[in-house]
């Protein structure tokens, strides 16, 4: 995937997929580059011996009924900048995938259009309750569902056009003002301890 | 800057227009295809097209929403139409530019367009 917000967009589904009823996205930029991506559901959890398949697409048995590529790709990009993925999850509570990027590296994707896709998460599960927190060393970023309903009422969806509109607009102009450059010159090659 | 109290008009306008809403059965369906192999092959700016081009219409009688996996990898991005009484409608290979012409061709005119279609790729 060409940006780290359509893994973002991939990854988040799982919690949707998995029945959540409040997922809660957070990223973290520290002022060395480092970002943290948090995505943590109530949905149905990952027993243990399954979780720890579900990001080696090559250890994947014939009874799964296919190939899960979201995580595994998730990790691999992770791990290319020298960062990683961790999942906590219990059957029945929830999980958290948490990866650690570090965006001056030469392999790391873009953010890319991270309003889009809480937009579309939100757009595409209307009655879910979304949180988004995007801080940086410029600003912080925030969003949440229950505040927009609390406004909307009962009758207007979360998964109409205009308001799918509204979100991405109020987003971008939030995301704008916190948004970190990353220098080309800066970037890193290779292994970062 | 964009505001909460922006928000509120927007509320009081859709309140408005509930009442000239089409009943459920009378609404036209698009799916797009919103799976990781979908998403990777560009389905986020199709999906944003489709409820852009919505909500620039005014269409109340579409409803744009994303579901799993259609089946089809090679053909993603792709948006199933569902116009009532007519046959479902799978366009593929769909990319951001096509979208306003199925909007206006075959969600306001009823006129399939071919060229984007299954039918046409196979
Ligand atoms: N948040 C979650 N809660 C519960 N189960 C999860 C969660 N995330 C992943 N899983 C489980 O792990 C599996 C693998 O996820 P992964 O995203 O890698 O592939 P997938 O969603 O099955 O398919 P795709 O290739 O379309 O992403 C899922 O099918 C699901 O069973
Ligand atoms: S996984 Fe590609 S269409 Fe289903
Ligand atoms: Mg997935």
């Amino acid at each position: 995937m060409k940006e780290l917000s359509l893994h973002l967009l991939d990854v988040a589904k799982n919690s949707v997929t998995a029945g959540a009823r409040h997922v809660d996205i957070s990223l973290e930029e520290d002022p060395q580059g480092w970002l943290t991506v948090s995505i943590r559901d109530d949905g149905r959890g990952m027993a243990p011996e399954f979780l720890a398949r579900v990001t080696d697409p090559f250890t994947t048995t014939r009874t799964t009924r296919k190939v899960g590529l979201g995580l595994p790709l998730y990790r691999l990009t992770a791990e290319q900048t020298g960062g990683s993925l961790d999942i906590r999850s219990q059957v029945g509570r929830g999980t958290t995938v948490t990866a650690r990027f570090q965006r001056r590296h030469l392999d790391c994707p873009p953010l890319g259009d991270l309003p889009g896709t809480v937009a579309m998460l939100i757009q595409g599960s209307p009655d879910i309750e979304f949180t988004y927190r995007h801080t940086t060393p410029n600003g912080a970023v925030e969003l949440s569902t229950a505040e927009l309903r609390d406004i909307l009422g009962e009758d207007v969806s979360l998964a109409e056009p205009e308001i799918f509109a509204w979100i991405q607009d109020y987003l971008t102009e939030q995301e704008e003002q916190a948004a970190v450059d990353i220098d080309p010159a800066a970037m890193i090659e290779g292994e970062i301890t | 800057m964009k505001s909460l109290e922006e928000l509120k008009a927007i509320r009081e306008k859709m309140k408005r227009q509930m009442d000239v809403r089409e009943s459920d059965e009378n609404t036209i369906r698009v799916l797009v295809g919103m799976a990781t192999c979908g998403i990777a092959a560009g389905a986020r700016p199709v999906l944003s097209a489709f409820l852009d081009e919505v909500d620039r219409r005014g269409l109340t009688n579409v409803s744009v929403s994303q579901t799993g996996c259609i089946g089809v990898c090679r053909l993603e991005p792709v948006a199933e139409v569902f116009v009532p009484g007519e046959e479902k409608v799978t366009y593929v290979h769909l990319t951001p530019d096509k979208v306003p012409a199925i909007v206006e061709q075959h969600l306001v005119n009823h006129n399939v367009v071919t060229d984007y279609t299954i039918g046409a790729a196979e």
